[in-house]
């Protein structure tokens, strides 16, 4: 696979889906860096230069992706955000991308959907 | 103190204060209310300054007379009732005809007290009425709160069963698409892994299992005097496997007999969790030591090990269920986030309870006082 030069930083909680999501996005040429809690990937918003985050939404809070999302669109508007949870299927909460206080890019369904991650960070990384 | 407020409608000056009188040194108690419920006495001459008065206040009983100079007690009710006030009405009427007392039925009223009344008597009126209120409201609170914890628990469970599954599906997915290579070897990790979260899947319906069982308060208790080192020794038993594996020896003091009244069920599972999770976090070659020993008005069950330990922080969060602690140290154990609930609750239906100690990198101490 040919190198894109962008990096990605991914933060979930768990440790396969952290795994996963680095695995695909590597193989389709993408650079990662992960983050394994909310705490962990504040540090890298704070201290590192990303191209695009994946973030899951339940890690330490119930709304760390939310926090996420928000801190990094602070400091870098135009890094695209992918919030992934399960959440929505359970709560009948459904988010779209109009909820403008919740500054993330696109939501997406934890596997069923996470394939998809690496296509949609291709469009918005044109 | 809790008032309740109570309006009486009256044109006799000498009953309005008297009821006022009696009511404002009333006190109602239920053994198990928090504080008395007192009384906070109005009073209305006539049945338009009734009305006037319930339209700019809430009343919680209102003691209406049925016999007024301007219009009727009857039409003050009628009033109450066509209005959808919440007052509870209580009719203090000398001469009760029986047509009046069904009409003043029919709308709504939920007492008559006779004139002339004892003190005794109104007061026992005032209490009845107050304890019907105050349990229907605890009951609709308990209900509420019944159903809010159902959903909780419920979204936390699907969540929580869903993310192996995510896991597990995603590690498929790759395999399915080759996206490592050719060589069935490449995804050796890949499969260990969907293999130890479905275990840990397991794990959680278990316990899901016992916890819906003290759930429904398990009708069938096989409660017996049973020697506690003895159980003891079967659950160390059980766990050896799992402490093999991780090279963790298990120790138990425990020198005579100690005879405590419990369901081995309930001490099995109890024994069990807090066992696996000495042995689980513990650090490689790492003890576990398991101390039983009887006290003067309790009996302590001692689980040590010397393991990663607990932050302060975390220490209280994991009695609550689906709570585990997530660092670097812990993300690779299998666990359902269920098991120190269950322990908790069981010990909740012995009068018993669990403390926790635990110092980070050294250790942690489980002490379970069983009530004698």
């Amino acid at each position: 696979m040919s190198k894109l030069n962008k990096i990605v930083l991914i933060a979930d909680d768990d440790f396969d889906y952290l795994f996963q999501i680095k695995f695909r996005l590597e193989s389709e040429g993408f650079d990662t860096i992960t983050a394994s809690s909310q705490k962990e990937a504040e540090a890298i918003i704070e201290n590192m230069d990303f191209d695009a985050a994946v973030f899951d939404l339940m890690m330490e809070n119930d709304d760390s992706g939310f926090i996420l999302a928000y801190k990094t669109k602070k400091k870098k508007p135009k890094v695209p955000v992918i919030i992934s949870t399960n959440v929505a299927s359970e709560t009948g909460l459904h988010f779209n991308n109009e909820t403008s206080w919740i500054k993330a890019d696109i939501y997406l369904e934890k596997g069923v959907e996470s394939e998809k991650i690496a296509e949609e960070l291709k469009k918005f990384l044109k | 103190m809790d008032k309740l407020k109570i309006l009486v409608v009256d044109d006799e000056f000498g009953i309005r204060s008297g009821v006022k009188r009696i009511l404002e040194k009333f006190e109602v108690d239920y053994p198990f209310m928090d504080e008395a419920i007192g009384f906070e006495v109005t009073e209305a001459e006539t049945g338009e300054i009734a009305i006037s008065l319930l339209k700019k206040e809430e009343f919680a009983i209102v003691l209406l007379d049925n016999k007024l100079p301007g219009i009727q007690g009857i039409e003050v009710l009628e009033y109450i009732n066509s209005n959808n006030i919440d007052s509870k009405v209580v009719m203090i009427t000398s001469y009760a005809s029986l047509e009046l007392a069904v009409k003043a039925t029919r709308e709504g009223a939920i007492d008559f007290v006779p004139k002339p009344f004892t003190p005794q008597e109104l007061r026992s009126s005032v209490e009845n009425i107050t304890k019907q209120m105050f349990l229907k409201k605890m009951t609709s609170k308990l209900q509420k709160e019944g159903k809010q914890i159902r959903f909780q628990f419920l979204s936390l469970l699907s969540h929580e069963l869903k993310a192996p599954v995510n896991a597990v599906e995603g590690y498929l997915k790759i395999i399915k698409d080759h996206k490592n290579g050719d060589n069935i070897n490449a995804y050796m990790p890949m499969i260990d892994r969907s293999i130890e979260r479905l275990k840990a899947m397991r794990t959680m319906i278990m316990d899901l299992l016992d916890f819906t069982k003290i759930e429904s308060g398990q009708a069938h208790k096989n409660i017996q005097p049973l020697d506690l080192g003895e159980i003891a020794k079967t659950c160390i038993a059980s766990t050896q496997p799992l402490a093999i594996q991780k090279d963790v020896r298990i120790y138990l003091n425990y020198n005579e007999k100690v005879i405590y009244n419990i369901d081995p069920t309930d001490f099995e599972i109890i024994l069990n969790n807090i066992l696996s999770n000495a042995v689980k976090y513990n650090k490689q070659n790492g003890r576990v030591d398991c101390t039983i020993r009887e006290m003067p008005d309790h009996i302590e069950v001692l689980v040590s090990d010397t393991g990663i330990g607990i932050k302060e922080e975390d220490q209280q969060k994991l009695f609550n269920e689906f709570v585990r602690i997530k660092n670097e140290n812990t993300q690779k154990i299998p666990g359902s986030g269920l098991g120190l609930s269950i322990v908790k609750r069981i010990l909740e239906n012995y009068d018993s309870e669990i403390k926790l100690e635990s110092v980070i990198n050294q250790g942690t101490t489980i002490k379970i006082i069983l009530k004698k």
